[in-house]
């Protein structure tokens, strides 16, 4: 990995009475390097509230990286430091490696590319390769905190356990608050500190053995 | 020369093929007879009533009923621009940004025209600044109309590729930028094409006009390249700054895309 160049130190990521979509007063915190995991049933909100973490959805209550609130900047200088990576992620550009800043991502070969992937065509990548090229891009773009929507969901099982295991580094070695939301109880025991289920309006904590 | 005048009953002849035409789509069962003998009531009745408001416009020819008849044009182009959008802003935003585009791209261009250019005297005179506005404000209205509806359409289908370049951190300007600039291309694309195939394909309309009126065909044509240019310059920039309204709105201060702003498209 390369040598972590960000002056900001990590930061705890908090939600206080956050209000999206049928949830309502959520309060929790992601302390730094840790996974939160978050399940629910489909539809209940996991999305809704990943994207109000990440100031895509209107919402109430407030949102805090450490010092850093999410109303005190911009929103796309919010985005870029509290960064949500999809389920489904979307391609604009022909080749891989016009969606990349400059210069080839660290960890490639690790996620299983080599070097030449950034001259592949977008239209010719798996779901496989799509979800965890969008992984690449979005640790590429320099978060500080990731909150990720089934981020294994279109990859067979190895690569899950590679996944997974790239994942949790990257948060222990940056120092990164993560949310990641999860369907399979297994890999939450696997990846997650903290568990956390949607119940009707509310989260409740699982506990993690 | 003098123009040949027409008489109703010439006109009515012409009416009679109308009718003929209707009479055989309704045979071939294509369902748009009624429509189009509407329609062509509508021309009659439309046409008419705005001759009898030229007729006294230019015999009046103050500036208070030009500025009037002017705003009427404008408000009705502005209408036409809303109604043109299968997805509009909503809360009277599609027809204000439709509306103050065209005022600021149509109006300074034709006034610019009148007083710089042409200069008849007094600069308003009606005969020269009705007409004129009536060109610039049709084509600014087409360009409009169809970049905007370009534009909200690309945002509905890319909603999810635009909301993962937000994601990524981009700003708003960046994240729908390929739409945006998709819109505007498509706004003055056929002002372009009009220019380019003027002349050789099409006989434009305002030349035809003249000529038939009896004024010599270069001078029709010195006209007619003013025509052009003229509506291209008001098309063009009616078109940039409604689009890039648009755009705007499309967004909220925090940069969130913001479909619920979009009427949902009319049955």
């Amino acid at each position: 990995m390369k040598p972590d160049t960000q002056a900001d130190a990590p930061a705890a990521l908090r939600a206080q009475a956050l209000s999206v979509g049928a949830l309502s007063a959520i309060d929790f915190t992601i302390e730094p390097g840790c996974i939160l995991a978050l399940s629910g049933p489909s539809g209940s909100g996991k999305s809704r509230l990943l994207r109000a973490l990440a100031d895509l959805d209107p919402h109430d209550g407030s949102v805090a990286l450490g010092e850093l609130t999410q109303t005190g900047v911009t929103g796309h200088r919010w985005r870029q430091t509290v960064m949500m990576v999809p389920a489904d992620s979307q391609w604009w550009a022909d080749t891989v490696g016009e969606h990349f800043p400059a210069g080839a991502p660290n960890d490639l070969d690790t996620l299983g590319f080599g070097p030449e992937v950034m001259d592949w065509q977008v239209s010719r990548l798996s779901s496989g390769e799509k979800q965890r090229l969008a992984l690449l891009r979005a640790v590429a773009h320099q978060p500080r905190a990731l909150l990720l929507d089934e981020p294994t969901a279109n990859l067979d099982p190895d690569t899950t356990a590679i996944v997974e295991a790239w994942l949790t580094g990257l948060a222990r070695h940056h120092r990164w608050p993560v949310l990641w939301v999860a369907h399979d109880p297994a890999q939450i025991q696997r990846v997650a500190n903290a568990h956390l289920r949607i119940a009707g309006k509310q989260l409740e904590a699982v506990p993690c053995s | 020369m003098q123009l040949i005048d027409l008489a109703w009953w010439q006109l009515a002849l012409a009416a009679g093929l109308v009718l003929a035409l209707a009479v055989c789509t309704q045979l071939a069962r294509l369902d748009i007879g009624k429509t189009m003998l509407v329609a062509a009531v509508r021309t009659v009745v439309q046409l008419s009533l705005i001759g009898l408001v030229l007729e006294a416009l230019f015999s009046v020819a103050a500036l208070p009923w030009i500025t009037l008849m002017a705003v009427v044009m404008l408000l009705m182009a502005g209408r036409e621009v809303t109604a043109r959008q299968k997805r509009r802003l909503t809360g009277g935003w599609a027809f204000g940004i439709g509306t103050l585009s065209m005022f600021i791209s149509a109006f300074s261009v034709t006034v610019l025209t009148l007083v710089a250019i042409i200069g008849p005297e007094p600069w308003y005179a009606p005969q020269y600044a009705i007409p004129l506005l009536g060109m610039m404000l049709g084509n600014t209205m087409t360009g409009i109309a169809v970049g905007l509806d370009r534009l909200t359409d690309a945002v509905w289908r890319q909603r999810a590729l635009i909301e993962n370049r937000l994601m990524l951190g981009h700003r708003w300007q960046e994240a729908i930028g390929e739409a945006r600039r998709d819109a505007m291309r498509s706004g003055m694309i056929p002002i372009i094409n009009g220019m380019a195939a003027a002349g050789i394909v099409s006989l434009p309309g305002m030349m035809t006009g003249q000529i038939l009126a009896g004024a010599a065909p270069t001078l029709a044509v010195k006209y007619q390249i003013l025509i052009m240019f003229t509506i291209t310059v008001g098309t063009g920039f009616g078109t940039l700054a409604a689009v890039l309204a648009a755009s705007r709105r499309l967004f909220d201060e925090r940069e969130r895309l913001r479909l619920d702003r979009l009427s949902a498209p009319p049955k």
